[in-house]
């Protein structure tokens, strides 16, 4: 089906992003997003900390109303919103070059590191494409926007819908003609068009069906592997991130409350909302056990709970938990008790969950 | 006529536009909600597969080109005025979109009032207050959560368990729910579905469920309906037809489901599942 591309017959930048494998890319501190609202701050993103590297496919999930699209549209800052207070840093250092903080630069500043270094597929996007103009042409128009000579970025076409699993005929299409995944494919080949960096894909298989869905899976994968591209996926489908990425953030009331390997964070989570997730989804050919859910409902951005914000829902709850705030920090490999249960702990694991000693402040030991 | 099955559809067709330019959203659809026991009945199918027109044909919303739906034994579209509201009495839907199906001007009170003035609840001795709270808690919602409040201050899950407690207090024999858990987070849809389970269990109440999701047809149980473009490929027990399918689209749409479990990756590879997309005679992307 897909041929394999160089990276160079793409975008013709000379990249070599399959060199800078596992490099970071993109550092997020302390981010926090919030908006004034007639009713009070909305603390919308609260503190999420995370770092993504070259060639890596990371994952975010948690419920809606958590803040996954307005944390990656701090990454591309874009958070368009009157009032909005701001605070954190968003390193990025494309190629291993000096990390910048996007928080800092300018809308003006930032126009060459879009597309060309970050590019965004926005939740729905596939139904975006114009109407009226073919899909060949649509493709055209994003490269010579960014100085790409039109001969040249027309010569690019066959290779971008080859690398999405597409025909090149499809370039002469009108979007009408084409499946919702094939659309879906089209706006990836446009985002790798200028062969950034980082993709940032926002629900990019939500509405698609199971087998589109899969194949469109298999495309980004596909993407990651030939051409070192590093791709932050944000789903609330636990499913999709267990089968696409390389580590999952899950994100709880505005925070990141645990990262890790998808593997450890799937299968040995060690913060109580995690594990609710993993265990509310319905699986085929297993026994029919009945599911629990998480009680309760997400809080509200603008009073979020005191102490860990996840108190009133969790079945763990201990006193400490509705006062002290848990710390995001690293646990140390080895065994670790959550519950009643034992979790072997790789690296890199990191969580935020009175559970956990290492995330109790000082002086509050229980 | 009391072994009469509640619901029927047989040979139930839906042509839409006219020839040559003729849709075929379903095409002899037979499904039966028996009266005697309570049953869960799942019609699942992606996009485009009929299954909306199914819900609507159930609904009595959509007249049949040809063949039949049944309530009791006597077609849908004919029922005297008394026997139709006791149709839209005991057959309940819960759709898709939550925040669509509020009118934002009216607190979350008004959804029960009106159900309880329309159908006259209050005959049986309770009153009205009584009915709301025992509705609510058959959801598992706290009265302080939504009674006087707007639409607008009630998450996705709340409002679905608001429509659901709706229809607890009617009573219905079945509850259609088209595609009722595709808006809501994972962790609320378990919840919705162990109401539905609950309400059969408990109350004996049928559900026919609409989803494009496999692995929430068979945490339900009971009998599924493959549809692929207005036809039902594949009918039987969840458990026969999930575990054991024997058409190639359902073996398909099974093959794609991803895997909660990050270390069982995929059966089939990319390349069998273009060969069982032009098998099933599905466009390959």
């Amino acid at each position: 089906m897909v041929t394999v591309l160089k990276p160079s017959q793409i975008g013709g930048t000379g990249k070599n992003l399959l060199e800078m494998r596992g490099k970071p890319l993109l550092q997020v501190k302390d981010l926090q997003i919030h908006f004034n609202t007639s009713r009070g701050v909305a603390r919308v993103v609260d503190g999420s900390t995370f770092t993504l590297n070259h060639g890596e496919i990371m994952g975010i999930a948690g419920e809606s109303g958590s803040g996954k699209t307005t944390l990656v549209e701090a990454v591309l800052q874009i958070v368009r919103f009157p009032n909005r207070v701001t605070s954190g840093e968003v390193l990025f250092s494309p190629m291993g070059s000096t990390p910048i903080n996007l928080m800092t630069l300018t809308q003006k500043q930032l126009r060459p590191y879009r597309g060309a270094h970050i590019a965004y597929v926005p939740q729905g996007s596939q139904n975006a494409l114009n109407p009226v103009a073919r899909i060949g042409d649509q493709l055209v128009v994003g490269m010579t926007d960014h100085g790409v000579k039109e001969s040249d970025a027309r010569s690019r076409i066959p290779a971008l819908l080859d690398a999405v699993g597409l025909d090149g005929k499809v370039a002469r299409l009108y979007p009408h003609e084409l499946s919702g995944g094939m659309k879906q494919r089209v706006i990836i080949a446009m985002a790798i068009s200028l062969e950034p960096e980082l993709i940032v894909a926002d629900e990019p298989t939500t509405a698609l069906d199971v087998n589109v869905q899969r194949l469109i899976i298999d495309s980004l994968h596909h993407l990651r592997d030939t051409l070192g591209v590093a791709i932050m996926v944000v789903s609330h489908d636990l499913p999709v991130h267990a089968q696409l990425v390389d580590r999952l953030g899950v994100m709880y009331a505005g925070q990141i409350v645990e990262t890790g390997s998808i593997r450890e964070v799937a299968k040995e989570s060690l913060h109580p909302y995690t594990e609710g997730l993993f265990s509310s989804v319905p699986q085929i050919g297993t026994e029919r056990v009945r599911l629990h859910g998480i009680r309760g409902a997400t809080p509200s951005p603008i009073a979020w709970p005191e102490g860990c914000r996840f108190h009133n829902r969790c079945p763990y709850k201990m006193d400490i938990c509705d006062k002290v705030p848990p710390v995001f920090t690293t646990i140390d490999e080895g065994q670790v008790q959550f519950g009643n249960k034992v979790r072997t702990i790789g690296p890199n694991h990191m969580v935020a969950c009175h559970l956990h000693a290492a995330c109790r402040p000082k002086g509050e030991g229980q | 006529m009391a072994n009469e099955p509640l619901l029927q559809l047989t040979n139930a067709t839906v042509v839409f536009g006219v020839k040559p330019n003729q849709t075929v959203a379903n095409r002899n659809i037979n499904v039966t909600v028996p009266a005697d026991e309570p049953k869960i009945i799942s019609i699942v199918g992606e996009s485009g597969s009929g299954k909306t027109t199914a819900t609507r044909v159930l609904l009595g919303l959509q007249p049949l080109t040809s063949g039949s739906a049944t309530w009791r034994g006597k077609d849908i579209h004919a029922l005297s005025t008394k026997e139709k509201r006791e149709f839209r009495k005991d057959v309940q839907a819960v759709f898709q979109d939550p925040y669509g199906i509020y009118n934002p001007y009216y607190k979350i009170d008004r959804v029960f009032n009106l159900a309880i003035k329309q159908f006259n609840l209050t005959a049986g001795g309770k009153s009205k207050n009584d009915l709301i709270l025992e509705a609510l808690q058959a959801v598992n919602l706290r009265p302080n959560d939504v009674l006087g409040r707007y639409p607008h201050q009630l998450s996705g899950g709340e409002r679905q368990r608001v429509m659901l407690a709706r229809a607890y207090m009617l009573k219905p024999k079945v509850i259609v729910a088209d595609e009722a858990i595709s808006m809501l987070d994972v962790a609320v849809r378990a919840v919705i579905m162990n109401i539905l389970l609950d309400f059969k269990e408990q109350l004996g109440i049928s559900s026919i469920f609409i989803t494009h999701d496999l692995s929430a047809a068979h945490y339900l149980g009971g009998e599924v309906l493959v549809m692929k473009r207005g036809v039902v490929v594949e009918h039987g027990d969840v458990d026969d037809v999930l575990l054991n399918p024997t058409n190639t689209y359902t073996r398909l749409l099974l093959e794609s489901i991803p895997s909660p479990d990050p270390d069982e990756g995929w059966a089939l590879s990319t390349q069998d599942i273009m060969d069982l997309s032009k098998e099933a005679g599905m466009s390959t992307t």
